[in-house]
């Protein structure tokens, strides 16, 4: 089997496999994410399957704070997560690359400026 | 009795309720109908577990300060027997590990087998609500060691009465299959929630002192907690008053002697096992 075929078999079976959990579970999957004590923004932290938000942040609760990692949850449904697609990376990314002059390192900053 | 053996019988009674809850719900680890709820029940086991040291390390030190005379005929078993003979301080885990059934003194509710999900919500919705009040009230005790140990214990209370009051709902207000299951669970486990508030000699005298919790105060607002719950999940309140007791007095169900096998036979096979 030529190795573009195989690769698509591949990921026709880990779909199939992934479709399966999600039919038996029946539960929908949600994104947690974390506030630390010492935290201002709130980081991704796993995921977890629930059957609402309510559920959802119990969940994170036990499975994502228990060793006192966080102050405070967010939860949002995995499908309200719209990605980039990694196979559009030239196009979105590279064009940034060549573009130092975006970076603010061409300016002189007066010394009466200490906090940039 | 002695004001001091109320005051161990009082601590030891409350060491047993969390012990042999936290052990039953400790049998769901590995067997959780979802990852994440294995997870839930686990924390709220080893919460049930924390308050059982703290108790039982209360009690042992109790037990070892009082007075020779005092000290006999507090424990029945054998085991234990032996040790208090040999002179040596009892500790947190002789308590837990040499102690025979008749002994214990928790209520006969918690050591009623986990059988399903549904039978697992009832038994810790029924607890976790009297715990919540209680505790509230047991804040306040002019015993400094079990206000704070109840002070700690409120925190946890008011979770895992939240968590269990949920299931409750969602179960009982679900689908046909879960609410006949929660509403069967909550007939056969009704007639073990007497014994939540029986008052004896010890919960008499220690409530006189401002130490112990006044049981009777307590009653109407647990009852008013299950009726709001139950109503929301479509769940019918038993109307059967007639109610199992003895746990308090050492007189349990057969169950309870097969969770001490579970549990002690390590330290029994092996006295003073360490790993």
């Amino acid at each position: 089997m030529p190795a573009k075929q195989q690769k698509r078999t591949r990921i026709v079976y880990i779909i199939m496999a992934q479709q399966e959990i999600t039919k038996k579970s029946e539960w929908p999957l949600w994104e947690v994410f974390i506030r630390s004590k010492a935290g201002l923004d709130h980081k991704h932290a796993g995921s977890l399957h629930a059957a609402d938000a309510q559920m959802a942040i119990e969940n994170a609760r036990d499975v994502y704070t228990r060793r006192m990692e966080g102050v405070s949850i967010w939860v949002v449904e995995s499908k309200n997560i719209h990605a980039s697609d990694p196979s559009e990376a030239n196009s979105l990314y590279d064009p940034a690359n060549d573009k130092i002059y975006r970076h603010p390192t061409f300016y002189n900053l007066p010394d009466e400026v200490k906090y940039m | 009795m002695s004001n001091s053996k109320y005051l161990l019988d009082y601590t030891l009674r409350l060491a047993d309720d969390a012990l042999i809850l936290g052990q039953r719900l400790g049998e769901w680890c590995g067997h959780g109908p979802i990852l994440e709820h294995d997870i839930a029940l686990t924390n709220t086991a080893l919460d049930h577990m924390g308050r059982t040291r703290s108790l039982y390390q209360y009690a042992a030190e109790q037990f070892n300060n009082m007075p020779a005379e005092d000290k006999t005929g507090v424990f029945t078993s054998i085991a234990l027997q032996n040790l208090i003979n040999t002179s040596a301080s009892l500790d947190e885990d002789n308590l837990a590990y040499l102690r025979d059934g008749w002994d214990f003194k928790n209520v006969l509710l918690l050591e009623q087998p986990n059988n399903d999900w549904a039978y697992t919500i009832a038994r810790s919705f029924f607890y976790d609500a009297f715990n919540y009040f209680f505790f509230a009230a047991l804040e306040k005790s002019a015993d400094e060691s079990l206000a704070a140990i109840a002070e700690k214990s409120l925190k946890e209370a008011t979770y895992h009465l939240r968590w269990s009051s949920e299931w409750v709902v969602r179960l009982g207000d679900g689908t046909e299959e879960s609410h006949t299951r929660m509403q069967s669970a909550v007939n056969e486990l009704w007639m073990y929630t007497g014994e939540l508030f029986i008052e004896n000699e010890t919960d008499n005298a220690l409530a006189q002192q401002g130490i112990g919790v006044d049981l009777a105060s307590i009653k109407p607002m647990w009852m008013e907690r299950i009726t709001s719950v139950f109503e929301e999940a479509n769940i019918n309140t038993p109307q059967n008053s007639w109610m199992q007791k003895g746990g308090r007095e050492g007189r349990h169900s057969e169950h309870l002697g097969y969770i001490l096998t579970d549990l002690q036979f390590l330290q029994r096979t092996y006295p003073g096992m360490q790993w």
